[in-house]
């Protein structure tokens, strides 16, 4: 095993020309491919029904309650009306359906078609097939997303009739760039599982349990882990609070609660702190209740859940990057 | 003006302890058709893989157009073209679309891959449907644009697998048509098959593959005098007197058996094609020839026959 390790690395120190030779073909192929497809067609109108839904709840919302708020066109993402949730929590349970419908037959797809050996048999890399593949899958995901996007902002306007102020459309901005990252990590885990099993019906069956257990299943259990890790015994606001930290860090584990935490505090200007914040009604000192922050500060607190989420992806990807390398190609 | 295309030297491939490819010394000549032969799983297709440097040797050397094929696999596979066991396309999209996918991993400009597009769709005789889906061909049309596709590259050398495999007769012998096509136009063909009859009409060498060896190499008549000790087989019909006949057939220089088969049908083996020489023997002998048939030994006689004795040995040596 080392020794044939070893040899791979020699190999691939020695060999000519440059990895992504071929990437771009790759890359128009396979986005060529997903817009044209059933799959797309699909997705389209799934989304589109999910974004009128949610505009239309959020838009009746508004009305009702508010008056004047310099954040008002934030609130279209986040505000829901019984029974149909906000547009925000929506898209955390779509985005991953969207992502892994358009990864989990990446590359078994290729070996079912008989494909593979022939596309490989052309002068390019592994490399470039695989990373041609995730990069097709991830603009057609940032298409669909600020197709979407577009869609509501247009919507709102019509609807609202108020323009959305500048920062509002920044924090806009970042929170389509969050929605595309946060794409990206279920992409990821999609192409992994499609490189670990030959039959995309598999794939597609594990990529949905990793998605439930973390939409469902990982709330639940990181309660019942705090619980044990660390216990409240006495009912002290301490031990209450240690117990809420472990609860935390645990459920930041799950790709859908780290996009939740950075929802809450890009579209929510009120929002100052996530985490313990979200859970206990805990005020940073020195803060006046109610008043917006600034982008910058929104951001700053919502960095790490940002770069989680593209450390994960690159992770993962990295991961399906290696297992496709070692894999041998014949049927 | 002969050059080595390919070149291996104690070529062995290792999967998790069992040896697909065990110490391989190949040579194949610029211009030739080769083919490997051998039951499933004796390896040929990992030989493949490693000349197009899809899998990596495990020890010994590969030369494949006097490129290192784990070092530059580029280099490689821009020259060589690789028609896998039963090839696949992209099954929505049509036959230009699938070739253009090729095309641009070639490198070659739109322009010029169009040109080369419509020429090799041509020679294969697929013009008509070039337009159409993919899944709409028959198994035989996808042969074909398989040797489009690899045609598109302009290959100095093609390597198939299998390629007869699953066509009806009609469909293979069309294509061993085409792989003789290839050769007139200087392209080396090295192509891996266990239907023998087909690979024997079409083949310069061929190589006899076991467990990951290749046992045997060599025109398909040089393998006949070797293994088969000649082993054509003259079938006679002749009137006349029975024991005069076969004892005249007898004497004939390189016959090794004569038997009567009744009905004035006679067998004869013999190491070479000594038709001229039985009807001598017939008609000095006072008989009358009605007919003469000859068989040339089949690929399929020598395979079975060295692979009997490949088994007699081992048997012998577990003994």
């Amino acid at each position: 095993m080392t020794a044939n390790a070893r040899q791979l690395e020699a190999g691939r120190r020695g060999r000519e020309g440059s990895p992504w030779t071929g990437l771009w073909a790759v890359v128009f192929k396979e986005m060529a491919d997903y817009l044209t497809g059933t799959r797309m067609r699909i997705l389209e109108i799934l989304i589109l029904l999910t974004a009128v839904g949610a505009v239309y709840a959020a838009m009746t919302q508004i009305r009702e309650t508010i008056g004047r708020d310099p954040f008002l066109f934030l609130k279209l993402f986040t505000l829901s009306k019984s029974p149909i949730p906000s547009f925000v929590e929506f898209l955390g349970i779509l985005v991953p359906l969207i992502a892994i419908s358009l990864t989990f037959d990446a590359i078994n797809g290729e070996f079912s078609r008989r494909t593979l050996s022939r596309v490989l048999a052309q002068p390019i890399y592994r490399d470039a097939l695989l990373f041609g593949k995730f990069l097709a899958a991830f603009f057609t995901l940032a298409l669909v997303l600020t197709v979407i996007w577009l869609l509501i902002i247009g919507l709102g306007l019509i609807g609202l009739g108020v323009p959305p102020s500048g920062p509002g459309i920044a924090r806009l901005l970042v929170f389509l760039l969050a929605t595309i990252f946060y794409g990206g990590v279920w992409l990821a885990l999609a192409m992994v599982f499609s490189i670990v099993f030959r039959q995309p019906a598999t794939a597609a069956m594990a990529s949905l349990a990793v998605w439930l257990f973390f939409l469902i299943f990982w709330n639940i259990l990181a309660g019942l882990l705090a619980n044990v890790i660390s216990p409240v015994r006495l009912g002290l606001p301490q031990e209450i609070i240690a117990q809420a930290r472990v609860q935390i860090a645990l459920a930041r584990f799950s790709p859908t609660f780290l996009y939740g935490e950075i929802m809450a505090a890009i579209l929510n200007p009120a929002v100052k702190m996530v985490g313990l914040g979200l859970l206990l009604p805990i005020q940073p000192q020195g803060s006046i209740p109610g008043s917006p922050l600034p982008l910058s500060q929104s951001l700053l607190l919502v960095w790490p859940q940002f770069t989680g989420l593209i450390a994960a992806t690159i992770l993962l990807f990295a991961l399906g990057y290696v297992l496709f390398q070692r894999q041998e190609i014949r049927a | 003006m002969s050059k080595n295309v390919i070149e291996t030297q104690d070529l062995t491939k290792r999967y998790n302890g069992v040896t697909a490819v065990d110490n391989l010394n190949l040579t194949i000549q610029e211009g030739e058709i080769f083919g490997m032969l051998g039951p499933n799983g004796s390896g040929k297709t990992t030989t493949i893989l490693m000349l197009l440097g899809l899998t990596e040797p495990t020890a010994g050397q590969v030369r494949v157009l006097g490129l290192d094929p784990a070092r530059q696999p580029l280099s490689v596979k821009a020259r060589v073209g690789y028609i896998p066991d039963q090839v696949g396309f992209y099954d929505d999209l049509t036959a230009v679309e699938n070739l253009m996918y090729t095309a641009k991993l070639n490198g070659i400009p739109r322009k010029e891959a169009l040109a080369r597009i419509d020429d090799a769709l041509d020679r294969m005789g697929l013009s008509e449907v070039k337009d159409r889906a993919v899944k709409t061909y028959s198994r035989g049309m996808k042969q074909r644009l398989a040797v489009a596709d690899v045609l598109i590259k302009q290959p100095h050398m093609v390597i198939m697998d299998e390629p007869t495999q699953g066509l009806d007769p009609e469909g293979a012998h069309e294509f061993l048509k085409i792989i003789r096509d290839l050769k007139d136009e200087n392209i080396t063909v090295l192509l891996a098959s266990h239907l023998l009859h087909q690979v024997q009409s079409v083949c310069d060498r061929v190589g006899l593959f076991n467990q990951g060896r290749m046992a045997i190499s060599g025109t398909v008549e040089e393998l006949a005098q070797k293994y088969m000790k000649g082993g054509y087989r003259i079938e006679l019909e002749a009137i006349g007197d029975r024991e005069a006949i076969e004892k005249a057939l007898k004497e004939v220089e390189g016959v090794t058996d004569v038997a009567y088969l009744g009905r004035d049908r006679y067998e004869v083996r013999a190491k070479g094609d000594l038709r001229a020489e039985a009807a001598r023997a017939v008609v000095l002998a006072g008989g009358g020839l009605l007919g003469l048939h000859v068989e040339a030994p089949s690929l399929d006689d020598i395979y079975v026959r060295f692979f009997q004795e490949v088994k007699h040995d081992s048997q012998r040596q577990a003994a």
